[in-house]
């Protein structure tokens, strides 16, 4: 008995709470811009942060009410939102996240065994920045995969893969990874270098069986000069290629990898 | 003692003597989040006021009139939360509706006014403690008034400390929370006198 007392209590009081803030709501009606909502509708509604603003709706409000660049947010229906306010955007083009190593437990070795804190930041303050033997390679703690809100990034055999599919290029993972090895690429390029090493081939060659060794023969190959070899590492740049996909015949590391195809895709949800 | 000394005693007692914040280290957050400018302070300060009043008056008639009717003061910690949060969003109406600069420079630290532990702690200590209506008023009030001093007090320092030359281990929170204990040493001279 005491006990239905009790929650009568409670329940009385809550619908008085309730009846009460609703009646003070609609007396103290705040008129918004109607684009406010409108630009918020067209928006990730992640609240992610990756525009700098607290979240959706603080972004939407900064567009309409204080001129903010209407661009960022790279998962909005940027074309709608132009129309919205009245300027002419290009259509967003939709980015993913990319990591730049293909150094799996599998493919490199470890030098030592590496005890201390499971997080990349820690362990890229141990001797050759973690375990494995590329310093320059994924450290495989998953702090990208921890900062993730999209639950985009998995580790895998030692090695952080995107899911290209959930991912919404907010760019917290580029942040975070201390060896700077997710890049933000457009979805639909065709090709890039999965390595970020600037080691001398034979190095690369004794830490990693899959490793840029900066052997040029990628960019002698390609037909628009789209890539460049600086520091024996291969680089593509995005908005010189055709995707003729010359330079992954050419690859003898095999370290240029063809994306947007399913059967190469590293990540196989589990 | 006549009524008004006694009142205005015990508002000099709930303010200073035995400061909210100071002494008994209630309503830290917004004392630290919210203190970096004076006017921000001081509309945290009275908004804080506001809801304080208003939540001990509410509160104390539920306790007196409904919880302890029924024999069910061990509901008061919720039923008190749901009468604090629900006036807080009150105000936020309002103040959103009437004042939009301050709701503005207020920002997040407004909802978090239901979280000041000053708001709750006031309402549970007179309930506790038995006061009636004129009491807890005046207590409530006078702790709403002490967390105003404190906080505009604080406000005060940090401007006045904010271009320094402050060691760089010192820079941001630290220098504040130094601040923070220094005063609360210097609220410690009042204590006894009440």
């Amino acid at each position: 008995m005491g006990i239905l007392i009790a929650a009568a209590v409670i329940a009385i009081i809550s619908v008085a709470v309730g009846v009460l803030l609703g009646v003070l709501n609609d007396r103290f009606r705040v008129e918004t811009d109607p684009r406010e909502e409108k630009v918020r509708a067209c928006l990730a509604g992640s609240n992610c942060g990756g525009c700098g603003y607290a979240g959706c709706d603080a972004y939407a409000s900064a567009i309409v009410l204080e001129g903010a660049d209407p661009s960022l947010c790279p998962s909005s229906d940027r074309e709608e939102i132009g129309k919205i306010m009245g300027v002419s955007l290009a259509p967003s083009v939709r980015l993913t996240a990319f990591v730049k190593c293909s150094g799996s437990c599998a493919k490199t070795t470890q030098d030592y065994s590496y005890f201390d804190e499971k997080d990349c930041r820690i362990a890229y303050l141990a001797p050759r920045h973690g375990a494995k033997s590329c310093s320059y390679g994924c450290c495989g703690f998953g702090t990208c995969a921890l900062v993730c809100q999209f639950d985009a990034i998995r580790i895998i055999d030692g090695l952080a893969v995107v899911d290209r599919e959930k991912c919404q290029a907010c760019g917290k993972c580029v942040g975070v990874c201390p060896n700077g090895l997710i890049e933000l690429i457009p979805y639909d390029a065709s090709y890039a270098v999965r390595c970020s090493s600037h080691a001398k081939g034979k190095l690369v060659r004794s830490a990693c069986q899959s490793g840029c060794i900066g052997c040029g023969l990628c960019s002698r190959v390609c037909p628009t000069g789209a890539i460049s070899v600086a520091g024996s590492l291969a680089s593509i740049d995005q908005t010189k290629c055709i995707a003729c996909g010359e330079c992954v015949k050419k690859c003898p590391a095999g370290i240029i990898v063809k994306l947007n195809d399913k059967a190469a895709d590293l990540f196989q949800p589990s | 003692m006549s009524g008004i000394a006694s009142c205005v005693l015990g508002i000099i007692s709930a303010a200073l003597v035995n400061n909210v914040v100071l002494s008994r280290f209630l309503g830290l957050c917004p004392f630290l989040g919210v203190s970096k400018k004076t006017s921000t302070a001081v509309g945290m300060g009275s908004a804080v006021i506001a809801v304080i009043a208003a939540s001990s008056f509410v509160t104390f008639l539920v306790n007196r009139y409904i919880l302890e009717r029924l024999g069910l003061e061990y509901l008061r910690t919720i039923v008190f939360i749901l009468i604090i949060a629900a006036l807080v969003q009150a105000v936020e109406i309002v103040l959103k509706k009437k004042m939009p600069s301050l709701y503005k420079a207020l920002g997040v630290y407004l909802p978090l006014i239901t979280t000041n532990c000053a708001v709750l702690g006031v309402a549970i200590d007179s309930a506790q403690k038995g006061y009636d209506l004129v009491n807890t008023m005046i207590y409530s009030v006078g702790t709403a008034v002490g967390f105003l001093v404190a906080i505009v007090i604080m406000a005060g320092i940090r401007e006045r400390i904010e271009h320094n030359d402050i060691p760089e281990a010192f820079k941001g929170m630290p220098i504040v929370l130094v601040t923070a204990g220094l005063m609360a040493i210097a609220f410690v001279g009042f204590s006894g006198t009440l």
